[in-house]
């Protein structure tokens, strides 16, 4: 099954080849990864979605946990959570065709971030079942690029909580 | 006052209270060795090849408990030493290996003598570090040794470049590490351990599985409290052994691959396992969907992921053995009444008549070639008063030293089996007695393994290490022809060395000591002479080269099914043709 983790890293050099490294070694499946900085500049928030079944995933997660430069580990599919993922789709339009792009852009709420006479790029996120739609969709007017983010995921806030801090933030 | 970077090394290691450094030089680490050079507290022994330093390295801590340290040049230095940090790594040994890289200008330029330290270490580290700057090294220094000596122990990478160690800083040491990713647990889940009790109240035939964990937490008393009280066999792993004393009437003897038919049986047909560091490795578990079928599993062990890496277990205890074990003593000592000893009767009947059934065995004929067995069996008996530290290779003379070697401590057995490193136990054995130089320190070595590292006998000499090396000289690749006369229909591809050196004379011809046992007759003669030598020394003993090692579970097997002698395709064939004929049958010793 898959699942997606959520790891929180120090910062620095090497992190990456480590948690990369882990994977390979002992093969474990990669789908995706994604890293960027926190708020906390000294820490990393990476997102793996891997798969494999319970014991796999249960090994994946000590072993994570098992590297110095973890700090956390989430299991997220343990919890509710959302996630995104971004693609940037670049289309070769013909003239009979543009007009088919800009209205599927238009149903999956994207955006044309640049164009040219024959292409469009276009920005589309969301889960990964709508960046395939929209994929299938473009197709057929042809796709000349894609890349894809890879997903990012955090928790939903359990709702009792969420109301507790809104009331807070409210009488702040 | 500021001090350079080697200056901070050493200084370093002094606060670590490290006596002994395995060393070999090179171009980036030479302001370290000059400085070490200029000072009298670490002593260097100067090793004969990278790997030996490591393996030195590794012997100093399995003996000693502590972190054993080793230093090599960049490049060449650092990817001879890949093969002792992967064992160490392997078998959770304490290292710190401090490796010399190019000057941090270079680094990535494949400049001369460059490798990827770092990237080469990864897989076989437990954490590496490279230093690049000359104030962040005292501290490193202190977290490498942290890292290696806590939690699961293992080995650590310091990458120094040459201009760090040249460069100068303020010195201090700090007291104290904080990891924020790292916090191993110490003590176990407390309603988990009373729960184990419980297990352990009512389990009718209970086993405890015991490994090299148990070595490193310094639990043996602790072990052998809950054990006597509780009256329940000990099976060890071949990296378990000394934990519990070998010659006590709970021990099994070893477990797995090529242990005892009672230590397997046991834990075959148990009701309860009680696994403490141990690791279910694949030589133990054999067929892991028929492992232990009856039996409920209790595990307790200081790194998560060894629980429930390989087999199922139902009470998971995360923590070290020894705080672990004492938590759960206590609960067991108010509860524990003579009713045990009562309820456990049948099962102790059973393995009485295991033990009985299919005792370890070998024949040993008065005029006959020499058997393996005897020449260690006879080593330990001349040399058990002694308390001796006992070092082997790997091969088949590494299982009969662990079948008939019976350890009465921990810290005395130094051995490769994670990695299985042939060339591991000469210098194992060297390091443990460069930590403790009045000791009896013995390596029972394998005439293909003691090759890999034979160089080292020049530090030996040099260095004044009196280790008494026990060549088991077959003539073969013994555990490699076991394997093709069972399993490849005797067709010996490369496992028949061919020829070998003359051991007496390559040992005389390092300056060290050289005997030969030449009949049965002469064995104790020799080895008492070897052990009242002050020097290093090779005995070289040829043995019977078609002795097969038994019992054997093959690969992939199931724990109770255990082949107990060379089938009788395999008799026939040895008794035919060149090879010796075993007629007299006067003498037969069972151990
Ligand atoms: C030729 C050959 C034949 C072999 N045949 C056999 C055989 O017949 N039988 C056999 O047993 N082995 C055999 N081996 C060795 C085998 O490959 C493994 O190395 C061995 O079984 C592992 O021993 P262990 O389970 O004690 O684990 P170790 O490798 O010693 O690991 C120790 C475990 O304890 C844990 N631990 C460490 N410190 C602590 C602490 N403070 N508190 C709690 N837990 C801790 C670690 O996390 C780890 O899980 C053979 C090897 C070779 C080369
Ligand atoms: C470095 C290395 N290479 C190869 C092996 C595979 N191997 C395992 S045992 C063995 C034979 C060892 O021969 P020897 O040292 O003579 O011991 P014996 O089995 O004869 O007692 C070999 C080649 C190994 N364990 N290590
Ligand atoms: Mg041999």
């Amino acid at each position: 099954m898959e699942h997606i983790i959520s790891v929180t890293v120090e910062n620095k050099f090497g992190v990456l080849s480590r948690v990369a490294g882990l994977f390979s070694g002992r093969g474990f499946n990669i789908e995706s990864l994604s890293v960027a900085p926190t708020l906390d500049p000294s820490m990393s928030q990476m997102t793996i979605v891997t798969s494999g079944d319970e014991r796999i995933i249960e090994q994946i997660v000590k072993q994570l946990n098992k590297l110095i430069d973890v700090i956390k580990v989430v299991d997220l599919n343990e919890t509710e959570f959302v996630s995104r993922e971004t693609a940037i789709i670049k289309v070769h339009t013909k003239d009979v065709d543009r007009a088919e792009a800009l209205r599927i852009v238009d149903i999956f709420r994207a955006n044309v971030i640049d164009s040219t006479p024959t292409t469009y790029t276009i920005e589309v996120s969301g889960d990964p079942k709508k960046i395939e739609a929209i994929i299938n969709l473009l197709q057929p007017l042809g796709i000349k690029e894609l890349v894809r983010t890879g997903r990012v995921a955090v928790a939903r806030e359990p709702v009792r909580q969420a109301a507790v801090q809104a009331k807070k933030i409210a009488r702040e | 006052m500021k001090l350079t970077g080697a200056e901070i090394f050493i200084e370093c290691l002094k606060r670590e209270g490290v006596k002994t450094l395995f060393a070999l030089p090179g171009g980036v680490v030479l302001k370290i060795f000059d400085t070490l050079y200029q000072q009298k507290d670490v002593e260097v022994i100067l090793t004969r090849h990278e790997q030996g330093a490591g393996h030195m390295a590794e012997g100093y801590a399995k003996a000693t408990g502590k972190a054993g340290v080793c230093l090599v040049t960049s490049g060449p230095g650092m990817t001879n030493v890949i093969t002792a940090l992967a064992d160490a790594y392997m078998d959770s040994v304490p290292v710190v290996c401090f490796s010399g890289q190019v000057p941090t200008s270079l680094i990535g330029n494949d400049a001369f003598q460059e490798a990827d330290n770092i990237g080469l270490s990864r897989p076989c580290t437990k954490y590496n570090f490279l230093v690049k700057d000359v104030n962040d090294l005292a501290a490193t220094i202190k977290e490498a040794f942290y890292i290696a000596t806590t939690g699961r122990p293992g080995p650590v990478l310091v990458d120094i470049p040459k201009d760090v160690s040249m460069a100068k800083a303020d010195f201090t040491y700090p007291n104290s590490v904080s990891i924020r990713g790292y916090n191993p647990t110490v003590e176990g889940n407390k309603w988990q351990i009373k729960q184990a009790a419980e297990a352990i109240m009512k389990a009718k035939k209970p086993i405890l599985y015991v490994g090299g964990g148990v070595v490193f937490s310094g639990a043996s008393q602790e072990l052998l409290e809950l054990a006597e009280m509780t009256q329940i066999p000990v099976d060890m792993t071949l990296m378990g052994l000394g934990a519990f004393p070998g010659e006590h009437p709970l021990s099994m003897g070893m477990l797995g691959m090529h242990g005892t038919y009672q230590a397997n049986m046991a834990m075959h047909y148990s009701d309860l396992v009680i696994a403490i560091g141990a690791r279910f490795d694949d030589r133990v578990t054999g067929k892991v969907s028929e492992f232990c079928p009856h039996a409920k599993v209790i595990h307790v062990d200081i790194d998560p992921t060894s629980i429930r890496k390989n087999i199922h277990v139902d009470i998971p205890i995360v923590g070290d053995c020894r705080t672990v074990l004492r938590e759960l003593n206590q609960i067991l000592r108010a509860t524990v009444n003579g009713e045990q000893k009562d309820l456990r009767k049948p099962w102790w009947d059973q393995i009485r008549d295991w033990q009985q059934a299919h005792p370890l065995a070998y024949h040993q004929e008065k005029e006959g070639p020499i058997k393996p067995q005897q020449v260690v069996k006879r080593l330990y008996e001349l040399t058990k008063d002694r308390d001796p530290i006992v070092a082997t290779d790997v091969g088949q003379h590494q299982m009969w030293a662990a079948q008939y070697f019976k350890l009465a401590k921990p810290n005395r057995w130094l051995t490769s089996g994670g990695l299985g490193t042939m060339g591991f136990g000469f210098p194992a054995a060297m390091g443990a007695q460069a930590a403790f130089r009045d000791r009896l320190v013995l390596c029972i070595a394998g005439d293909g393994s003691i090759q890999m590292n034979m160089q080292e006998m020049a530090t030996a000499v040099l260095s004044k290490l009196p280790v008494k090396i026990i060549i088991l000289n077959n003539g073969f690749h013994g555990m490699v022809r076991q394997w093709q006369d069972l399993f490849y229909e005797g067709r010996y591809a490369s496992s028949n060395l061919g020829t070998t050196p003359d051991f007496v004379k390559l040992a005389e011809a390092y300056g060290a000591v050289g005997l030969r046992v030449k009949k049965v007759g002469d064995l104790d003669a020799v080895l008492k002479e070897a052990l009242a030598t002050d020097k290093p020394v090779i005995v070289d003993v040829p043995t019977y080269p078609y002795e097969n090692c038994y019992p054997m579970i093959p690969a992939g097997g199931c724990n109770h099914e255990m082949i107990l002698e060379d089938p009788p395709e395999l008799k026939m064939k040895q008794s035919g043709g060149d090879k010796v004929t075993p007629e007299d049958k006067d003498t037969v010793l069972t151990a």
